[in-house]
């Protein structure tokens, strides 16, 4: 009993790692002020992940016994593999223009409120000159 | 090459955007995702509020409209680095 209680840093580490990204979607993102500079999500990871390394270098102490040890690292991988998985879950866009294909048109507002199409967009003139093209840049938006 | 870039974000909040970082890109709309639907590059529930919204993508379209070239990333962090611009520029020469 006395061995197991040595690793709550690493399990504390462990869950707050896990409020800190739900709390993102389900506190903060609520608020202006924690929602476009995410200083308390990265906040708690700090914490989170000072807290398992913490628990890691108490499970490598000597007096540790290896079971111990290998407990500490494998929550310590699981932590960066959990972490770097969730940044990687996008799918496939099997169904995205490819090379040769005509480009969907579309009429979008811009800045102004003003809608323009991308017929628009190809024809309109570019500091004087008529474009090559049009680089169309998807993202996620500001949040 | 005209840059264009599309969100979710509403024109005034693109606006803000622009004003502040000194941008004079063109900046466009797409606040319920129905181009991003069509052009299939939808990150569900990724918004603001689980709204859906862009998954990272470019795509380079010619004058004659026609598709040059087009970068995906099957990560959320990860977007095109600048020689992947210039050779999709150099595509539409």
């Amino acid at each position: 009993m006395q061995a197991h209680s040595g690793h709550w840093p690493i399990w504390a580490g462990f869950l707050l790692r896990w409020m800190a990204l739900l709390s993102s979607c389900l506190i903060f993102v609520w608020f202006p002020v924690t929602r476009d500079v995410p200083w308390a999500n990265l906040l708690l990871l700090g914490i989170a992940a000072a807290l398992v390394l913490m628990g890691v270098r108490r499970a490598c102490a000597p007096e540790r016994p290896r079971r111990a040890t290998s407990a500490g690292v494998a929550m310590c991988g699981g932590f960066v593999c959990a972490t770097v998985m969730l940044a990687r879950r996008l799918l496939a866009s099997h169904r995205a223009p490819q090379m040769g294909q005509k480009a969907p048109d579309f009429r979008l507002s811009e800045t102004h409120g003003t809608p323009v199409s991308l017929a628009e967009l190809l024809a309109a003139p570019v500091k004087g000159r008529v474009p090559k093209g049009v680089l169309l840049v998807f993202y996620a938006g500001a949040w | 090459m005209r840059p264009v870039a599309i969100s979710v974000d509403a024109p005034e909040s693109s606006r803000t955007l622009c004003q502040k970082a000194g941008d004079t890109s063109t900046l466009l709309a797409d606040p319920h995702a129905g181009v991003m639907r069509r052009y299939d590059l939808v990150h569900a529930g990724a918004g603001i509020k689980g709204q859906d919204s862009a998954r990272p993508g470019e795509c380079w379209v010619d004058v004659s409209g026609t598709v040059r070239g087009v970068n995906l990333t099957d990560n959320s962090w990860v977007r095109a680095r600048p020689d992947q611009m210039l050779a999709g520029a150099q595509a539409l020469r």
